[in-house]
């Protein structure tokens, strides 16, 4: 017998039940449950191909479910669209808009919810400060390092305050030394914000260094055997 | 109980995700049914109702018609390849100063008005002839082979020649076995484009065939006009549509293939000094772009020679109405006409061309099957290859039926050229919307914006610079078609083209030098409106749109 893991009994926040996504014959993620409490970071380990991004896209909205629910504080999220979630997401090239700026990226979440710009430029300026990235505001998103990048994509996510932040291999795009160094910083971002947040990622190291709980995945379901 | 609920759910938002979509799509397919679908099939019925089909179809007179259109097509179409090429090749992998010239004036006879370039080809080869409608023809369509080559050219893994020359390819080999296959679908596409434009060319044909040279373009609209013959008009017509839909349905897989292709590919390469087999192929490139000059010079040449030496006695006659009886308004009112027209076509095929796009990439993200998505494509793109004098007749036989009067309406003539412009509106946008990555609009939608404002925060940034490039092109693809708007144009609202069309059929040596003149004319916009074209593309950066 394996013992429980020690969760506080905290109500769940994020409730996957059941949750399959076939395109065709071939099925990406099949039957997964997942419960996260609020401000809790969850990983999702698995090999490449094992679905982890299908199931992390469909808590996003971005792939429909063939079945199962994903539900927010017990709420069913089927028929709430993409932008009306609140769920952050960052890709693994971090996919910033290359028309706008440093600060018109970290902003572009604030703008869509009608923070009038004052706000918006303090809010860009506080996160570029956590970020160590204070003062590039009006760099163009081009000439940033892939490692500052990645940082504004995480700040983007971050400024509209998610309800939850689903990170796609977010620092499988850099370098060693450096995904070592972020992925400290990140577990320090998330837990001062208080962020709930869902990791998908193939390197272990990361997903212990950011998350307090690891679920592993392999070929489209969740593994049982804790880790 | 609840689970029937759960189930409705996604099918309802479904449903009300795709219903502004298919909205939006009215008004472009609505106006294609209208202002196209509607006259040509009423000109096909014409033709079948009568049952002259038949006894059309069956005399060798029309096979011959029909061979000469074909062969004088392939022909051309042959020749703008092998002349495209090696300037595709200049314009993507040489690093030359000046490019941007050579890509002006690659662009620039492609634009040209039919009638221009039909008349500076008769300056330059006297009166009628095949080779000169084959080069006129191969003129035109040099750009189409040269831009829609290049880009993809660009994208070419430099690597995979160089692989094959470290397994002991010659330059030949190479070009032969790894560079031409990997060419393939952007060849195919521009040759089944170049032979749908050769195939249907009107103005030049006209002007260069004379009597004696037919095509089934032209033989429709003398059949139509000089013959009054309108079921056996009609029965060609038809002829050419069937023709036409099998080069578009070539061109649309052509295109499928190029564009899965190119999302494949990786970043362009960089343009370098040519040497050795490049060298030759660059200079054989700007040998094509020096041959493009000439008759633009002979016209300019022609346009300032009168009887008494060198002169500007066309441009003065301009101001006038040419010799007694040939034009009801003056040249300059001709040329405000022409703007004027132009301007009107422009935004309606802009706003009409902007929806299409925007249906045709939003139908190919949702699951709707890729058949349907080609077939609305193919649809957008069919005015390009049915003869416009055909839907200028179809106007003229149709339109009465419409609320309100427009047939003499002002703007019967600016919805004849938006439909031939919307098409080219379509192709620069597409291809740029479809490049966009997915996940960018899905990042906007995570970060709150709705689906309309997705549209506006991503696509229409990043693809503002094209509607820039189509809203040029637009305007002088406009400025310049002749076909449905000698159809359609009253004698006082005539377009220059037109009225250059009617200067040359009439005798009179100030007639000739007003023709010269106002071709120039249109020259000079057609170069404007091509440079603003370039200096709109960033530089260095994506080409803009297939053209």
């Amino acid at each position: 017998m394996t013992p429980t893991p020690t969760t506080t009994p905290t109500p769940t926040a994020l409730g996957v039940r059941g949750l399959t996504v076939r395109y065709g014959e071939v099925t990406a993620v099949s039957d997964v449950d997942i419960e996260m409490a609020a401000g809790e970071v969850v990983a999702l380990l698995g090999p490449s191909g094992c679905g982890k991004s299908t199931l992390l896209r469909a808590v996003a909205g971005l792939e429909r479910p063939t079945a199962g629910t994903v539900a927010w504080n017990g709420v069913d999220l089927a028929g709430v669209p993409v932008h009306r979630r609140r769920f952050g997401l960052v890709f693994q090239d971090g996919q910033l808009f290359g028309h706008l700026d440093v600060a018109g990226n970290i902003g572009f979440g604030l703008r869509m919810a009608g923070v009038p710009a004052d706000r918006r430029r303090e809010r860009v300026a506080e996160l570029l400060d956590m970020v160590d990235l204070a003062g590039l505001e009006r760099r163009r998103v081009g000439e940033l390092s892939g490692g500052q990048a990645q940082r504004v994509a995480l700040a983007r996510a971050l400024a509209p305050r998610p309800r939850l932040l689903l990170l796609d291999e977010p620092l499988s795009s850099l370098d060693s030394e450096l995904r070592e160094r972020l992925a400290v910083d990140l577990a320090g971002w998330l837990t001062a914000s208080g962020t709930a947040a869902l990791l998908v990622t193939h390197d272990r190291t990361e997903a212990d260094t950011v998350a307090s709980r690891v679920l592993r995945m392999r070929d489209g379901a969740l593994a049982p055997d804790p880790v | 109980m609840g689970q029937p609920v759960a189930l409705a759910r996604p099918g309802l938002s479904r449903l009300s995700s795709r219903l502004p979509l298919a909205l939006a799509a009215l008004l472009p397919l609505g106006f294609l049914a209208v202002f196209f679908v509607w006259p040509v099939a009423a000109i096909i019925r014409l033709g079948l109702g009568r049952g002259s089909i038949w006894p059309v179809l069956s005399t060798s007179d029309t096979w011959g018609l029909v061979g000469f259109t074909v062969g004088q097509a392939a022909a051309s179409t042959v020749l703008a390849v092998l002349a495209g090429l090696p300037v595709a090749y200049l314009l993507a992998r040489c690093r030359l100063p000046g490019l941007w010239l050579v890509r002006v004036v690659v662009l620039v006879p492609f634009v040209l008005p039919t009638v221009v370039v039909g008349l500076a080809f008769r300056a330059l080869f006297g009166d009628t002839g095949v080779l000169a409608i084959v080069l006129a023809n191969a003129f035109f369509n040099v750009a189409v082979v040269a831009r829609t080559v290049a880009g993809l050219w660009t994208h070419l893994d430099r690597r995979a020649e160089q692989a094959a020359a470290t397994l002991g390819a010659s330059p030949v080999r190479v070009f032969l076995t790894v560079v031409l296959p990997g060419l393939r679908p952007a060849l195919a596409s521009a040759a089944a484009v170049v032979f749908l434009f050769c195939a249907t060319s009107f103005g030049v044909v006209l002007i260069l065939g004379g009597a004696r040279h037919r095509t089934l373009e032209t033989e429709i609209y003398l059949r139509t006009v000089e013959l009054l013959d309108l079921p056996g008009a009609a029965a060609l017509s038809l002829l050419q549509l069937v023709a036409v839909l099998a080069a578009l349905t070539v061109g649309a897989v052509a295109r499928r293939r190029r564009e899965s292709a190119l999302r494949l590919r990786g970043l362009r390469q960089q343009p370098r000094r040519p040497a050795g087999l490049g060298l030759v192929a660059a200079c054989a490139g700007l040998g094509v772009v020096a041959a493009l000059l000439v008759p633009v010079v002979v016209l300019v040449l022609r346009s300032l020679s009168t009887s008494g030496g060198w002169g500007l006695d066309g441009f003065r006659a301009l101001a006038g109405r040419g010799l007694p009886g040939t034009l009801a308004v003056s040249g300059v009112d001709a040329v405000l006409n022409s703007l004027r027209a132009a301007t009107d076509a422009t935004l309606i095929a802009l706003l009409l061309g902007g929806v299409a796009a925007v249906v045709l990439v939003s139908l190919g993200r949702s699951a709707v099957r890729p058949a349907l998505v080609e077939t609305v494509d193919a649809a957008f793109m069919l005015p390009l290859g049915v003869s416009a004098v055909t839907v200028g007749f179809g106007y003229l036989v149709t339109l009465d039926a419409l609320p309100g009067d427009l047939r003499t309406s002002a703007l019967l003539v600016p919805l004849a050229q938006a439909l031939v412009v919307t098409p080219l509106v379509v192709r620069i946008l597409l291809p740029v919307l479809r490049s966009i990555d997915p996940r960018q609009r899905q990042a906007a939608a995570v970060l709150g914006a709705s689906p309309v404002r997705v549209w506006w925060e991503v696509d229409a940034r990043l693809a503002g610079r094209s509607v820039l490039t189509a809203t040029a092109f637009g305007y002088v693809v406009a400025l310049g078609e002749f076909g449905a708007t000698s159809f359609l144009a009253r004698p006082e609202t005539i377009t220059l083209p037109v009225a250059i069309g009617r200067l040359i059929s009439r005798p009179g040596a100030l007639n000739t030098q007003m023709a010269y003149a106002a071709c120039v004319v249109l020259v000079v916009l057609t170069v404007a409106a091509v440079a603003l074209i370039e200096a709109v593309r960033a530089p260095g950066g994506a080409p803009v749109g297939e053209f």
